[in-house]
């Protein structure tokens, strides 16, 4: 397999957490030990509820976020070798909040043609006409130019954030939560523009929503997380097919698709909320999963490889030690 | 059975520095006992002022009017604020998106939870406490009575949003209304919150009405469903009617924006709505939907008249549409 254009080496992402005003210092493992690759022209899905450590993870990737402990390689190597300049050219994000990622004081022409000033690409006199093209290709028309964010709609927005990162030709494109903001009719016109832009960039997304429904239209791989670990691992279409993590699983059937001849599925998964300041023991999943033996509360899961599958469960077969 | 809740010719109208924002323009429903109305559409269409509407509780300046606002022989138009708030208190509950702007944070969640009852019904304190501390584990709440004694920040958002549910369940509501419940939650909390309504409304045979953009929740649990555009409700029917046979162009389009597995084609274009919702402020004729409808034609600028589907369900528009041949767009 080629060199991964992204990869994480057993990185581990630490916040020290104060509790209460007198409350002593305690970790929290936002990301825990995750070893992850990013091959050039797939889309990686992540998946997982909300505070299991996505955005952190995506953080870590765009170099925003100093991993506690483990290595990002970028094409293979260190990415503290690599100074912001080369990153920003090889690795863009887009965000969730098209309302308050974009600077409300800054017209669209100045927001889309930041990166090109900032990191001093190519010739300045290049630089209005590239903002022109660069609107063109996200759909937008050249009047939105002298307008501000407020002036424009959900989806006018996302497409300026777009716009903002594909300007620097990045290779890479971190998407997180993207079109979770936005309505259903909006959504899928911005689905569609990355999808476009993917074919027609050749680019690589790692696509981070909690929306399975839409990584499945989407991806080519998924990855699920529970908690600051990457819990299963697979192609797009075996792990839609059948997954191996009851907590996949869960996720799954809880995709509510527009089928009103079906109920609310009941998901088995108990009403315990794990604390991540205090994890469970063993396998984090384990007071919530309703397949869990014994060995899950005391003993945490071992990666199982299998056929391109990744699963840390106990249950999946050749797992128990 | 008998409505609960009939609404006729509800409107709201915002006045602004630019003109009368007609924010709700006409709507009609019902709702019966022990039933589910979904109420779906976009943001901005008019969904939460809606229901705001019935409860009383627009803002300042918005002004209300209706031909009927009936609520089992109340009408809501004239009852006064004291009667208003007796109703809220008791025999409608309403729980609002986001949890934090409904919960005071300045009191415990046991406070907030007993107060409606100690208020309205007054019931003895330790008569509220245990009935509080009943729903809070109904709602999925573990260690409930220590929960009490908490305050809402010290609370995740999935667990605020249930001690909301709880909280509109305590006086045992006749009618019910959710705005967006779950739409900040996780999957798989959705679920488990869904069906812990559904189970309360069957058991406590309430009426509910549930607001929300997600078209899966909707199908799932929805015995009718009404769509919104522009401040209007251009279809309403039957949830089985209205997916398996939409009558409005606008309720084809959504239903064609989802990614549904097994249906859509992976990495394929989704159907998209072109277009934007044109703006309410002063007079508006015809079809709202017309200027990014592909069915388009002069009459749909003309006053459009509701008609009833031979299966029965209501819809406003003047074409007839074949489902067996589906126009260019639409995947
Ligand atoms: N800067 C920070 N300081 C302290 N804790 C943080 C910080 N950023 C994230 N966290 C915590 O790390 C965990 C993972 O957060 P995040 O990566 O945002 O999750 P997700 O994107 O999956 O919702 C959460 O418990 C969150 O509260
Ligand atoms: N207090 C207000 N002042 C001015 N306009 C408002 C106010 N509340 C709502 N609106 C406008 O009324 C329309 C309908 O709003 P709303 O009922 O909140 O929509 P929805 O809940 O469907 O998203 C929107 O155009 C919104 O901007
Ligand atoms: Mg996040
Ligand atoms: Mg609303």
């Amino acid at each position: 397999m080629s060199v991964p254009v992204l990869e994480l080496e057993n990185v581990s992402k630490i916040f020290s957490i104060k509790q209460g005003i007198f409350g002593k210092r305690k970790d929290l493992r936002a990301v825990d030990e995750l070893t992850l690759k990013l091959q050039k022209g797939e889309v990686l899905g992540l998946v997982g509820e909300s505070g299991c450590g996505k955005s952190t993870l995506a953080r870590i990737l765009l170099g925003l976020e100093t991993p506690t402990q483990g290595r990002v390689l970028v094409d293979g190597e260190d990415i503290t070798t690599h100074d912001r300049s080369y990153l920003a050219r090889r690795i863009q994000p887009i965000f969730q909040d098209p309302y308050s990622s974009l600077n409300p004081r800054k017209t669209i022409g100045d927001i889309i043609s930041l990166p090109l000033r900032v990191h001093k690409v190519g010739d300045p006199r290049d630089w209005d006409k590239q903002t022109a093209d660069i609107l063109d290709v996200v759909g937008l028309p050249k009047r939105v130019l002298r307008s501000y964010p407020s002036q424009l709609s959900g989806g006018q927005r996302q497409r300026v954030a777009i716009a903002r990162a594909l300007i620097m030709r990045p290779e890479i494109v971190i998407c997180d939560e993207p079109t979770s903001a936005l309505d259903v009719s909006v959504q899928s016109q911005i689905l569609n523009l990355l999808s476009d832009l993917r074919n027609e960039f050749g680019l690589t997304y790692l696509f981070i929503s909690h929306n399975l429904a839409v990584v499945e239209h989407l991806a080519t791989r998924v990855a699920v997380m529970y908690l600051g670990r990457i819990v299963e691992e697979a192609d797009a279409s075996s792990l839609f097919a059948g997954p191996d993590h009851p907590y996949t699983n869960a996720l799954l059937e809880s995709v509510l698709t527009p089928d009103p001849s079906l109920g609310v599925p009941d998901t088995q998964l108990g009403a315990v909320f794990p604390n991540p300041i205090n994890p469970p023991s063993g396998c984090h999943f384990h007071p919530r999963c309703p397949r869990a033996i014994d060995i899950c509360s005391t003993k945490a899961p071992v990666a199982t490889l299998r056929q391109g599958k990744r699963v840390e469960c106990h249950l999946v077969e050749g797992a128990v030690q | 059975m008998e409505n609960i809740l009939s609404v006729r010719g509800l409107t709201v109208d915002i006045p602004l520095a630019a003109g009368t924002l007609h924010a709700v323009r006409g709507i009609d429903f019902d709702v019966k006992r022990g039933e589910t109305l979904c109420v779906v559409g976009e943001s901005g269409s008019g969904k939460s002022l809606t229901s705001l509407a019935i409860m009383g509780l627009l803002p300042k300046q918005a002004q209300r009017s209706a031909q009927v606002l009936d609520f089992e022989g109340v009408d809501l138009q004239t009852a006064s604020n004291r009667d208003m708030r007796k109703l809220r208190g008791n025999r409608i509950s309403m729980i609002f998106q986001e949890p934090m702007t409904s919960l005071n944070p300045a009191y415990t969640i046991g406070d907030q939870l007993t107060e409606a009852l100690l208020l309205h019904r007054k019931v003895p304190k330790p008569v509220a406490r245990d009935r509080a501390i009943e729903l809070l584990e109904k709602v999925g709440i573990t260690a409930a009575a220590n929960r009490m004694k908490q305050y809402p920040h010290q609370l995740s958002g999935g667990l605020r949003q249930r001690v909301m549910i709880a909280m509109a369940l305590m006086g045992e509501p006749d009618l019910i209304i959710a705005d967006e419940p779950t739409t900040a939650l996780d999957v798989t909390i959705q679920a488990q919150i869904l069906r812990l309504l559904k189970d309360l409304q069957r058991e406590l045979n309430m009426a509910m009405i549930l607001i929300t953009h997600d078209l899966g929740v909707v199908a799932r649990i929805a015995d009718k469903v009404a769509i919104m555009y522009a401040g209007e409700m251009v279809e309403a029917g039957s949830a089985a009617e209205v997916f398996t046979a939409p009558k409005h162009p606008y309720t084809r389009g959504l239903l064609n924006c989802i990614p549904v597995p097994g249906k859509t084609a992976v990495g394929e274009h989704l159907g998209s709505i072109p277009g934007i919702v044109p703006s309410l402020i002063g007079d508006v004729a015809g079809c709202a939907f017309r200027s990014r409808c592909d069915e388009a034609t002069a009459q749909c600028a003309t006053d459009i008249p509701a008609r009833i589907s031979p299966a029965g369900h209501l819809y406003r528009c003047v074409h007839d549409y074949d489902m067996n041949q589906p126009k260019s767009g639409e995947a």
